[in-house]
């Protein structure tokens, strides 16, 4: 008997409410992910992508069904063990980066280190080993403003692996981003991925962003309709 | 207190709006600290008055004076344990802005009614010999950097000048300092039988009586005593405790207190509406930001604190600023002291004002920070799709 799988989403609908309108967004959806994999979910626009990722993910609760990642129910967490839960196990990449305008870029990473007890030196040292796995040691001084697309967004992946989390989870990380920067960001999860161990789920539109990871689901009016390994 | 960058990044964010913002804030807490000066200066009378003295005055009103005769007939009563007169000069010093206040008074027995008042022996001793010799108070030379020997011209609104002289001149004999924190020492004292012997007009008259009662008879019972014995006389009385007599010159000014608070709280209304709208609006339009912090793991609670403490940050270096600059300037020359002597922010009001700024602060950050705290992070993320 294998390992349980490192995500596993049971049955999950998630319903939202607009007004009097109830929107069915995901239908007794299931899906497991293995730890270690690099996993790739594609789909229609509005079909439910981020509201998946953020399920897994703890920003939200399912309607019905159960989340579970590493052995813990998160969808039956409060919502403090919950931020808790999240500090400590995932690492969130954004489309538009979502870095704090106002905060240097070791600043921004060493962000989510503030949660931890590491002491200011230990905290600076993560930061920046962090920067320096996505090669931006030069830039730790800059602002946002000043970087590029292609390196605030690997100022983002730098802040979501600055406190070590098992899980990745990226939201069309190269949905803004030129050819050949989205094939740098492409390039650095792989090796995130390979020779780090982190399990990613990265949702894109993009067949050739796919085609990096391991694996490849579909999601189509709430359903998973494919799920095939690359 | 890793959070502080944090929090104080927040501030540089829009540096024009938190720079206006802390300024309309100090703007307050400047007019804060001189509208307290002001009430301070006009109650110090009030505060300062000592329990066992009374003033009598004319029943009418204090600008009617009352025979010179009455001192004697004052001492013979039954509690009166002291007695003294004062009259109201007005001196002027060389142009009219110039006016201080001046009163003849007995040489002899003014200290003695006024022991907070601190004259050394040996100016005492030279006041008693010249008889047009004046004591003045530490402020008041300060005012006009007059020294013991100085001779003073002076003329008065009242008495003009004396017979045959183009004014009156007086010679400093002392300098005297206070031993109560607040207590006025911008007036003059001259001696009244020179000013008796010389004024033009008014002799054998003075301007009120100051009278220390028996404490063991009360200063209310003195009082009644005093002016039930004049009743029926051309001359009638008014005794009153020297608080109840304070209380009522600041009630002829008007009631300086509640006009001030009216003034107050109508700009602290503003203010904290001014403070308020800066904090939803800069919390607004960084709702995403917000939605990342907690995705990343900061628990609502810290996150309402962050925007707490951001706002109490604006209204504490508005307000301890304006409060500090208040007191600074006063503390460094007072702008009127011919009306307000005494001028100076006093303590209560410092920590008073410290504890306005944290309060507006509070309320001005509560809104937007429970705002803050219920945010969805899913839904405050996805306004950027
Ligand atoms: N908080 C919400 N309230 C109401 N409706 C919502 C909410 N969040 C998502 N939806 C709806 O759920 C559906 C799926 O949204 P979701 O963001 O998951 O789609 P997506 O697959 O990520 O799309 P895209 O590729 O455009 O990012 C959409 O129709 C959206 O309008
Ligand atoms: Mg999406």
């Amino acid at each position: 008997m294998s390992a349980a799988p490192l995500v596993s989403v049971r049955d999950v609908s998630k319903i939202f409410h607009r007004g009097s309108e109830d929107i069915s967004v995901l239908a007794e959806l299931n899906l497991a992910v293995e730890a270690g994999e690099f996993l790739a979910l594609m789909g229609p626009s509005g079909s439910g992508k981020s509201t998946l990722l953020n399920l897994i993910g703890g920003l939200d609760r399912p309607t019905r069904g159960s989340v579970e990642v590493d052995g813990e129910r998160i969808d039956q967490l409060s919502e403090r063990a919950l931020a808790a839960w999240r500090a400590r196990h995932v690492g969130f990449v954004f489309q538009f980066y979502n870095l704090m305008p106002v905060l240097t870029a070791e600043r921004n990473v060493e962000l989510p280190l503030l949660l931890t007890n590491l002491t200011k030196r230990e905290r600076r040292e993560h930061a920046r080993n962090a920067l320096a796995v996505v090669g931006l040691s030069h830039r730790l001084e800059h602002y946002p403003r000043t970087l590029s697309g292609g390196e605030q967004q690997r100022v983002g992946i730098a802040r979501a692996i600055a406190s070590d989390p098992t899980l990745l989870l990226c939201d069309e990380p190269t949905g803004d981003l030129d050819r050949k920067s989205g094939d740098e960001i492409l390039s650095l999860l792989q090796t995130l991925n390979e020779e780090q161990g982190k399990t990613i789920i990265m949702v894109t539109h993009d067949p050739y962003a796919s085609a990096r990871a391991s694996r490849t689901v579909h999601l189509d009016k709430g359903q998973l309709v494919a799920d095939q390994p690359t | 207190m890793k959070y502080l960058t944090l929090i104080w990044s927040n501030l540089r964010r829009r540096q024009l709006r938190s720079v206006l913002t802390v300024l309309s804030i100090f703007v307050a807490f400047l007019l804060f600290g001189f509208l307290c000066a002001i009430r301070e200066a006009f109650s110090a009378g009030v505060k300062l008055a000592d329990a066992d003295r009374l003033i009598v005055r004319h029943k009418v009103s204090l600008i009617e004076t009352l025979p010179v005769s009455y001192g004697a007939r004052l001492a013979l009563l039954p509690g009166v344990r002291q007695v003294t007169h004062m009259t109201w000069f007005g001196g002027i010093y060389q142009n009219p802005k110039n006016m201080f206040a001046s009163f003849a008074v007995e040489g002899d027995r003014f200290f003695a009614l006024y022991p907070e008042f601190i004259l050394p022996p040996e100016q005492q001793d030279r006041w008693q010999q010249v008889r047009h010799g004046a004591v003045i108070g530490r402020s008041l030379a300060e005012r006009f950097h007059w020294k013991v020997g100085d001779r003073i011209p002076l003329t008065s609104p009242i008495y003009g000048q004396p017979a045959s002289q183009p004014a009156w001149e007086f010679e400093i004999c002392g300098i005297f300092d206070t031993s109560k924190k607040g207590a006025d020492t911008s007036g003059m004292y001259f001696r009244y039988d020179y000013f008796d012997e010389a004024r033009p007009r008014g002799k054998g008259a003075v301007g009120w009586y100051i009278v220390r009662s028996e404490a063991a008879v009360g200063a209310d019972a003195v009082a009644a005593r005093i002016d039930r014995e004049f009743a029926n006389s051309p001359y009638e009385t008014k005794a009153e405790p020297e608080g109840a007599f304070a209380a009522g010159f600041v009630q002829q000014i008007g009631d300086i207190g509640s006009i001030l608070m009216a003034v107050l709280s109508a700009v602290f209304f503003t203010i904290l509406l001014v403070a308020g709208n800066t904090m939803s609006q800069s919390v607004r339009e960084r709702t995403e930001e917000i939605g990342v912090l907690k995705a990343l793991g900061f628990p609502g609670g810290l996150v309402l604190l962050f925007v707490l403490a951001e706002s109490c940050l604006i209204a504490l270096l508005g307000g301890l600023a304006g409060l500090g600059a208040s007191w600074g300037l006063l503390a460094a020359g007072n702008p009127v002291p011919q009306l307000l002597p005494l001028l100076y922010v006093p303590g209560e009001a410092l920590a008073q004002g410290a504890l306005m700024a944290l309060g507006l602060g509070l309320v001005a950050g509560v809104l937007p920070a429970w705002y803050a705290l219920r945010l969805r992070t899913a839904e405050a993320l996805r306004r950027n799709g």
